[in-house]
């Protein structure tokens, strides 16, 4: 009581105008306010909110039921005089849910392919300098980015090549036999790898002025482009042997990575295309004025700037490309997808796709999720004009 | 000393410069090399295939395209048999893909507008929900998703007998889709003739709405006019010649739906796929037409006293539009070629026959070919129409 009394005071002596602004009302601010303006703004918001709700429920607690709590995770112990054998679909029947089982018991060949177990550790070691050197390359702080450069794109290649397929001391393992995530990585990383400088080229190539250089890279980049990657795989498969003299032969896995390597190659040069024509011309002139020749102009001051802007199209292109190799399955070859999807097709895990395509997608998206969120940031670093927000 | 110096100089200015510092002698001869080079690996290539071919006994020739096919499809949109020449097979499996991708087109297009515009929207359930499923669909490979649709979904459906079931003429189940199927008696050419006569008239409605809107700025409802216009007429001539379009509505029969329009797994299974894959991307090309439409746009239609809906209707959209029509023609030409994934889920579609008749045949030379024209003249014939409708909604600059 006596507190009213002297804000009454206090408001009476002030000027109008003058008086402390009172605190907003609790239902604009906080939660509720969130909530207010978020979902219930209005009729139709509200609408919308009612809808999206609905639409979770219908998803969320099936999923919820069927991945965690109904499902499998290990294997259970034997029944009373059944046979010993090998984990299986049956010994999932009990529960209604997921048989993660099947991930579990196929992991190392969903990793490895074919690859001979007691050699398994040289692919392990190749993944853990794959990992160390993606992560030193892509840190901010790292300081010996240079030498790792260096060695991530001239040595490691070759020490690769060595630890995978053997001979020097190690015993070879054939082509053939890679398979699954592994494979996976060795398309991708070679197809980005090489695509990336190809892709340069033809870029230069199709803005120069040489009237033969430009058509032939035109006429390279559109056809490419213009027909769908399994009919060029299908093509360095089936047709190559034909136009190679009699007795030549090229080893599937090779022909694979030339039809790959190509049509990312293709796409990569419109990105960089781009790039190169985002640059205003007082860039070029400038260089010229310099008396820099057409290769050091190109890589001392069109190509850093260029690339630079060419940044988002080049990740997504990688991120294509990583997904694109699932489609090598046309050849025969068996990446990650399709040797998950040859684990669900024995005779005793069938009933488990949905497992295989849950745990392959997860992985995928993980990936492709974190390349996408990566050159999101890239962009913003790098971002130096205006822009609204 | 002088004379010296002075003989130097005259050196100077006389002396011609070597070809090879000559920037216009240089690229001529790096072009006469790149031809060289060119014409040699062509040269190697074709002996090699004429030499191989010789061997292989078998010099090119299309000759093999009247011979019996011998294999089935499981899915033609004509008639087909076991004993069609395999041109007629190979023009089903085009004809195949060329539906598979129209139908995928319209759906992707309308899902995508959709959900690129929920991503925007104001409410933070909706535009999460948005999110969550572009980056679903954007971030696993395409592949995955069609394998996923086909074996997982469509063998989760229910049996025949307990079909999914849409006003009972629309039934989905393991085994397919069935629609009604038109049937047409004589008199449905007139239907057809006041269906095209309607949508003529409703252009004409909206050229003349334009033209007094520009006038005397009277708006006139063309888009209620015209849908009224398209409905009615068709309707009103259809009850006129007593029904001449007679929907055949799928019956559930012994073991399963007789008549109606029947659609296999394959097709179902490869349309969701593809489309909910497309429509990911459009959205992803939608919103970010909209958003590279600069907000001071927005807020001086809002402050001119538009409401938000019809300032995103009569200011921003149009503007988006121009934006959005070159990614939106490289969307429609991947998924011409993204369709070529049908024959992983057994969708026979122009690849995929392909790959069969060369099997058979072993004319690779020749089938890989056809299908280069096939694809190469798709791709030719939409980019050509799109960037022409793109070149007339451009703005014209001064």
């Amino acid at each position: 009581m006596a507190d009213t009394t002297a804000n009454n005071n206090l408001n009476a002596q002030m000027e109008p105008g003058l008086r402390p602004s009172l605190p907003p009302p609790t239902i604009e601010t906080g939660a509720i306010g969130w909530v207010r303006h978020n979902l219930f703004s209005g009729w139709l918001n509200t609408l919308l909110t009612v809808f999206a709700i609905y639409i979770l429920y219908l998803v969320i607690p099936p999923f919820v039921s069927w991945a965690f709590i109904n499902a499998t995770w290990t294997v259970p112990p034997l029944a009373a005089g059944a046979a010993d054998h090998p984990p299986q679909f049956g010994d999932c029947r009990a529960n209604a849910g997921a048989c993660w089982i099947f991930v579990e018991a196929r992991l190392p060949q969903f990793i490895y392919g074919f690859y001979p177990a007691p050699e398994r550790w040289r692919v392990d070691i190749v993944f853990v300098i794959l990992a160390l050197s993606v992560v030193g390359l892509l840190s901010e702080r790292f300081k010996f980015k240079r030498q790792l450069g260096i060695f991530f794109f001239t040595a490691f290649p070759v020490l690769a090549f060595w630890l995978l397929y053997g001979g020097l001391g190690l015993e070879v393992v054939e082509t053939r036999l890679w398979g699954g995530f592994m494979l996976t990585l060795i398309l991708s990383g070679i197809g980005i790898v090489f695509s990336l400088p190809l892709g340069v080229l033809l870029a230069l190539g199709r803005r120069s002025e040489l009237p033969v250089v430009h058509m032939l890279c035109v006429l390279l980049i559109e056809f490419v482009r213009g027909v769908p990657l399994l009919t060029i795989l299908f093509m360095a498969n089936v047709m190559l042997p034909f136009f190679l003299p009699p007795g030549v032969e090229f080893n599937v896995l090779l022909r694979v990575l030339l039809g790959v390597t190509i049509f990312a190659a293709a796409y990569m040069a419109e990105v960089v295309r781009g790039g190169l024509q985002a640059l205003p011309k007082g860039q070029y002139e400038g260089a010229m004025a310099m008396g820099l020749g057409y290769w050091q102009m190109m890589r001392l001051i069109i190509l850093p700037q260029a690339l630079r802007i060419a940044i988002p199209g080049i990740v997504n292109n990688f991120i294509s490309l990583a997904q694109d190799t699932t489609l090598v399955a046309i050849v025969g070859l068996y990446d990650f997808l399709n040797i998950v999807r040859a684990g669900s097709r024995d005779t005793n895990w069938l009933g488990t796709e949905i497992e295989g395509y849950a745990f392959c997608a997860l992985v995928y998206w993980v990936f492709c999720f974190a390349m996408s969120r990566y050159s999101m940031h890239l962009e913003r670093k790098l971002h130096t004009g205006h822009k609204k927000r | 000393m002088t004379a010296e110096t002075q003989g130097s100089r005259s050196d100077i200015t006389t002396a011609v410069p070597p070809w090879w510092r000559d920037e216009r002698k240089r690229g001529l001869a790096a072009q006469i090399l790149v031809g060289l080079i060119l014409a040699g690996a062509i040269w190697f290539l074709i002996r090699n295939l004429l030499v191989n071919q010789e061997r292989l006994g078998v010099p090119m020739s299309f000759r093999f395209l009247d011979g019996p096919a011998g294999f089935q499809l499981s899915f033609a949109a004509i008639s087909v048999t076991l004993d069609s020449p395999i041109s007629r097979i190979l023009l089903v499996g085009a004809l195949n893909t060329l539906l598979a991708a129209a139908i995928t087109a319209v759906l992707a297009t309308v899902l995508g507008v959709v959900i690129g515009i929920a991503r925007l929207s104001n409410n933070w359930l909706i535009s999460r929900l948005a999110g969550v499923y572009i980056e679903a669909l954007r971030n696993t490979p395409l592949l995955l998703q069609l394998v996923f649709w086909y074996s997982s979904v469509v063998a989760a459906l229910p049996a025949v007998k307990g079909s999914l079931n849409l006003f009972n003429v629309i039934f989905l189940n393991k085994k397919g889709l069935y629609v009604p199927d038109p049937v047409l008696q004589p008199g449905a050419g007139a239907v057809f003739v006041a269906l095209v006569v309607a949508v003529a008239g409703s252009v004409v409605l909206r050229r003349w709405a334009r033209k007094r809107q520009e006038a005397t700025g009277q708006r006139f409802p063309v888009f209620a006019a015209s849908v009224l216009l398209i409905i009615a007429l068709p309707t009103i001539v259809s009850l006129i010649l007593g029904n001449p379009i007679e929907w055949d509505v799928p019956v559930l029969g012994g073991f399963n739906f007789a008549g109606g329009l029947a659609f296999q797994p394959e097709v179902v299974a490869l349309i969701v796929g593809l489309g909910l894959n497309s429509s990911a991307f459009i959205a992803e090309i939608i919103r970010g037409g909209i958003l590279a439409i600069s907000h001071g746009q927005t807020e001086a239609s809002l402050a001119l006293g538009l409401k938000p809906r019809w300032a995103l209707r009569l200011v921003v959209i149009p503007q988006a539009q121009r934006i959005v029509i070159p990614p939106m023609v490289s969307q429609y030409l991947n998924v011409v070629k993204n369709s070529t994934l049908a024959g992983f889920i057994g969708y026979p579609d122009l690849f995929a026959v392909i790959g069969t008749s060369q099997n058979q045949t072993g004319r690779a030379v020749e089938c890989i070919a056809i299908m280069m024209v096939f694809y190469l003249g798709v791709s030719l014939i939409i980019s050509t129409v799109l960037n022409w409708y793109n070149k007339r909604v451009a703005l014209v600059e001064r």
